[in-house]
């Protein structure tokens, strides 16, 4: 049994270190790239993409991976299935615009034809952005489609919901008898976050807690797993965006800051040093209230962005060869597919773990605004 | 950074995404699993101390069987031990009493038998006198009638009174 912990708990650090390297890595992209474009910043990032992404941009019109691997990990107004340009086969998704002056407006998002059309005075700039036709209307449009990462997250919500509460009817129907089926698989899952994660970083007040951190868990693993489904209903990076993360964030900044006791905020403003210490302790014991949930944000959204990254880099790996010549992407396919089966079953364990880590980081926060004075 | 922009469609959506979905599993799905996961393990802690308590149960009773078991033979050896003594106490106190008894038997016979001699003797004693007394008279008579034979007899007598005179008294 402690084998088993130590073993976990040492894969959980390798994995720490990986998610810290990506992080840093993504800052000095977003350093180099802030000037060129953004797909150059992939490409750094991956050194073996590199070489060939300078191919990808000199035949334009050819494979561009970077372009790629961003249009797959963003959001998008339709559900791209394949193909390319104007062969290319996709689901339609609802458009919701809000403005001021037009009020909701409401239509599909077949009409902007691929970006080729205006519709109601809207269109779809380079980036997939829904934007005035007139460039010089200034209002701001509040853009709440229904997009392709929204419909991801939906799918993949009901379906948690019908697992989730079929189980809990069967465990109503069934009283005192042993689960079956997929329920022997989810309940040592939640048995593991009460037991593992709730009541050792938060204690008595577990109970309170465990709705949150379960709800976090499973939406966090449910959504991981179905962005490692290559097509439709999965393959969305919704977990891995950050508008997703850092809603996450503050429903624990909040769960934190709104339970905090007496003894958590005698911490923060009242801590048990020096007096003249305060101008130093203070500031950093604030930034540290706000630092906690945003690191929450990022490291989800980097562990899962940079995994889709490197399965559709190694994709693209085929591509590059190939446009070089045929025989070179018929020879690197193979690796290529070896090593996306081996990053794939590795995502599914960052599937796992990063959902572990954030509802452990989570009760552990919790834990920390919650626990009664023990000095 | 068009990645790391939070959109405002998405955020929106999340936000009543993630609402609906704490409230819908919460009040349909964690209440009830959690209180029947609790519930199950509270019945198998029950299920395995009740076990656990039966075995004691078992052991103090075998062991309690086993002390009453001892203390019944210790009693039935002392049952069967003294059922011996009181044996052998009247075998004992029987014999006593027949060899008195037989004593006195014996005393009482004794007794009878020097009786009966005393009282033989005293008749022998009787008979003998009369028989004499018979026999001198007969004698007597017998001389008297024959003459001739009472004169020798007298004669004898006298002779022998002659002879020996104080033998005669």
């Amino acid at each position: 049994m402690s084998f088993v912990k130590l073993s976990f708990v040492a894969i959980l650090t390798t994995f720490f270190a990986v998610s810290a390297f990506a992080n840093t890595k993504n800052d000095q992209n977003s350093v180099v790239g802030e000037h060129s474009e953004m797909n150059d910043e992939k490409a750094l990032k991956h050194g073996e993409e590199a070489t060939a992404h300078g191919e990808g941009q000199k035949k334009s019109g050819k494979f561009d991976p970077g372009k790629m691997i961003m249009d797959h990990i963003a959001d998008a107004h339709d559900w791209h299935l394949w193909g390319e340009g104007h062969n290319s086969v996709s689901i339609s998704l609802p458009v919701i615009v809000y403005t001021k002056s037009k009020g909701i407006s409401l239509f599909s998002s077949s009409r902007f034809e691929h970006g080729h059309a205006s519709y109601e005075g809207f269109e779809l700039n380079k980036e997939g952005h829904i934007v005035w036709k007139d460039k010089a209307n200034l209002e701001t449009i509040y853009d709440i489609s229904l997009s392709k990462n929204v419909v991801a997250m939906l799918i993949a919500v009901l379906t948690l919901c019908i697992i989730i509460i079929n189980m809990a009817n069967s465990y109503v129907k069934n009283k005192g008898k042993a689960p079956k089926g997929i329920h022997n698989l989810i309940e040592p899952l939640i048995i593991f976050i009460r037991d593992d994660v709730g009541i050792p970083s938060i204690g008595k007040k577990t109970d309170r807690f465990m709705p949150l951190l379960l709800t976090v868990f499973f939406f966090i693993f449910i959504n991981n797993i179905f962005g490692l489904i290559p097509i439709f209903p999965g393959g969305a990076n919704v977990t891995g965006n950050i508008a997703v993360t850092m809603v996450l964030a503050v429903i624990i900044f909040l769960t934190v800051n709104l339970n905090g006791n007496k003894n958590y905020w005698k911490h923060i403003f009242l801590p048990d040093v020096p007096v003249w210490m305060y101008v130093i302790i203070i500031p950093i014991e604030i930034l540290g209230v706000v630092l906690k949930p945003f690191v929450l944000m990022l490291r989800l959204f980097a562990n899962i962005t940079a995994g889709h990254i490197i399965i559709l880099g190694f994709f693209s790996l085929i591509f590059i060869f190939g446009a070089m010549s045929p025989a070179g992407g018929l020879g690197v396919s193979p690796l290529s597919v070896a090593f996306t089966v081996f990053m794939g079953l590795l995502e599914m364990l960052v599937a796992f773990l990063q959902a572990f880590v954030f509802t452990l980081l989570s009760a552990i926060y919790i834990g920390m605004a919650v626990e009664e004075n023990h000095h | 950074m068009e990645l790391v922009k939070p959109a405002i469609g998405l955020v929106f959506w999340m936000i009543v995404t993630f609402s609906v979905l704490l409230f819908i599993l919460k009040k349909y799905a964690w209440k009830p699993i959690l209180s029947s996961i609790k519930e199950r393990e509270e019945t198998i802690e029950n299920a395995l101390s009740q076990a656990e308590r039966a075995k004691e149960d078992m052991a103090r009773l075998q062991g309690e069987n086993l002390a009453l078991l001892a203390e019944a033979r210790q009693e039935r050896d002392l049952m069967l031990r003294e059922a011996r003594d009181i044996k052998e106490k009247i075998i004992s106190d029987a014999k006593g009493m027949a060899d008195e008894e037989a004593k006195k038997l014996i005393m009482r016979a004794n007794d009878e038998i020097n009786k009966q001699k005393f009282a033989a003797m005293e008749e022998l004693k009787k008979e003998v006198a009369s028989f004499s007394v018979q026999i001198a008279e007969k004698l007597v008579s017998v001389k008297l009638e024959d003459n001739a034979a009472q004169q020798a007899l007298i004669a004898n007598h006298l002779s022998d009174l002659t002879k020996n005179p104080s033998a005669k008294a």
